[in-house]
């Protein structure tokens, strides 16, 4: 199982920015957290309008700008990349910002995560043996958004299961977690347990719930992960 | 003729209530900080290298103060803005979000030889403190850190069947802003995202001091436009750059 079945049959990072680009819909405001998350971007179908928020007051933020030259340190992602901003969009204040998370106008937001826990519980700011974390808005935007994206590898590097019976990383935030985007995956996190969406092209069931720490129900309607 | 004679005596009145008005420019970034005490609080605007009045900072440097604790949502990128602060050995107590980011090497070294305090506050619950600051509110009630170990030593509070946690506001004696235009009267625009946490921390502190790019003449920045109303600056100075450009 594991690590080694992962290396033959996994998605890749751009596969798993593609598959869960494909999750956001027409009309929906949703914000990007650092990393994995920003790697989206580019791959929302172009038939659907979806306005992106950064925490740092962009509502509108497009993908990187095509010539570096024009990188400006004035229009930065949450990540601190150079991006642009889309005709139309705008710029708001930091506390606007977050009363846009807070106040629940996010339909969904993409989060990287070191944890989830069978309940939706989030863990992705602080190691534990670590003395403190960069907690950023991650907290505030996990407790709003309509929908929470858990975008992360499926185990660590040591092979252990990242998706858990409970946390042993530190909470971000309680409940939160709606799906679960991995390179063995897509987990849905509902009031019954863990539903398995989708595997991933060449991986079984068996395969994935091996490499899980909770019971998966396996959805009727089960699909290869396109890629 | 009376219709010259009444648009005469009003613009009169236009030009005495102009004299009237103290302009709040100073010349030097150095004059800009020089009451900048020791053990002050002070907060700073920015966002990564968006938005930090990075000219203010290196003059607060130069002006030798200690044990400032220091309100800003990072700890400075590489050798520049607050990682100099942090370096000159200014800094007794960072105030942040995000302490750790990969430019963050200053502060690591600092906070790894237990150098420096840190207090870490959820990005979200740092701008509405600093809001609730400027707006003479006490606090709020947010969702945000429930069940976390940032909830330790604060008080829960269920509203409607949903718990939150009471975060208090924050001030400080000092605020570094920077803004895009001013004008004589302090009146604020600012440049793409680098408004961040700038327009809010120029309502949460006693002195509000500006680092703009360009100076404007009262009267020409369109008033639908302004962010920040001067009554808000104490004094601003003039960089004359677009210093944030990569």
């Amino acid at each position: 199982m594991g690590t080694a079945t992962l290396e033959k049959a996994g998605l890749d990072r751009e596969q798993m920015a593609k598959r869960l680009a494909l999750e956001l819909q027409d009309g929906w405001l949703v914000n990007l957290g650092i990393g994995m998350p920003t790697k989206c971007l580019p791959y929302v179908p172009p038939e659907r309008d979806v306005l992106f928020h950064s925490e740092n007051g962009i509502i509108g933020m497009g993908p990187p700008p095509a010539d570096p030259a024009d990188a400006d340190n004035d229009l930065l992602s949450a990540g601190k990349s150079p991006v642009t901003l889309i005709p139309g969009g705008c710029f708001i204040h930091h506390a606007d910002s977050f009363a846009i998370s807070r106040g629940g106008r996010l339909d969904a937001t993409i989060l990287g995560a070191y944890q989830v826990a069978e309940n939706g519980n989030l863990a992705n700011w602080r190691l534990p043996n670590a003395r403190t974390g960069s907690v950023g808005g991650a907290m505030d935007i996990a407790v709003g958004s309509k929908r929470v994206f858990a975008i992360m590898t499926h185990v660590t590097r040591e092979g252990e299961a990242k998706v858990v019976n409970a946390l042993s990383y530190p909470l971000t935030a309680l409940r939160s977690v709606t799906k679960i985007f991995t390179d063995m995956a897509v987990i849905a996190v509902t009031a019954d347990g863990l539903v398995l969406e989708e595997v991933a092209p060449g991986l079984t069931p068996d395969d994935v719930q091996a490499a899980t720490e909770p019971k998966l129900t396996v959805s009727p309607s089960l699909k290869t992960i396109e890629v | 003729m009376p219709i010259c004679a009444r648009a005469g005596s009003r613009a009169v009145r236009k030009i005495s209530r102009f004299k009237a008005m103290k302009n709040k420019r100073v010349e030097s970034a150095k004059e800009a900080v020089a009451d900048i005490f020791d053990g002050a609080s002070v907060m700073i605007g920015g966002f990564g290298r968006g938005g930090v009045p990075e000219v203010l900072i290196d003059a607060v440097c130069d002006h030798g103060v200690k044990d400032l604790t220091v309100i800003s949502n990072n700890t400075g990128t590489r050798e520049t803005g607050i990682a100099r602060l942090l370096k000159a050995g200014c800094v007794k107590k960072m105030v942040c979000s995000f302490p750790l980011a990969t430019e963050s090497n200053v502060f690591r070294d600092l906070y790894n030889a237990h150098k420096v305090d840190l207090e870490v506050v959820p990005q979200g619950s740092l701008a509405e403190r600093i809001r609730c600051g400027g707006a003479g509110i006490g606090g709020f009630l947010t969702p945000t850190a429930v069940g976390t170990e940032l909830a330790k030593g604060k008080q829960t509070i269920e509203l409607n069947g949903r718990e939150y946690l009471l975060e208090v506001a924050l001030r400080a004696d000092f605020a570094l802003v920077r803004a895009k235009q001013v004008d004589g009267r302090g009146n604020l625009t600012y440049r793409m995202a680098a408004r961040n946490f700038n327009p809010v921390m120029a309502t949460a502190a006693d002195t509000v001091i500006v680092e703009a790019i360009e100076d404007v003449p009262v009267g020409d920045l369109d008033p639908e436009c302004v962010i920040t109303p001067g009554i808000y600056v104490t004094r601003y100075f003039v960089s004359g750059t677009y210093k944030s450009q990569m």
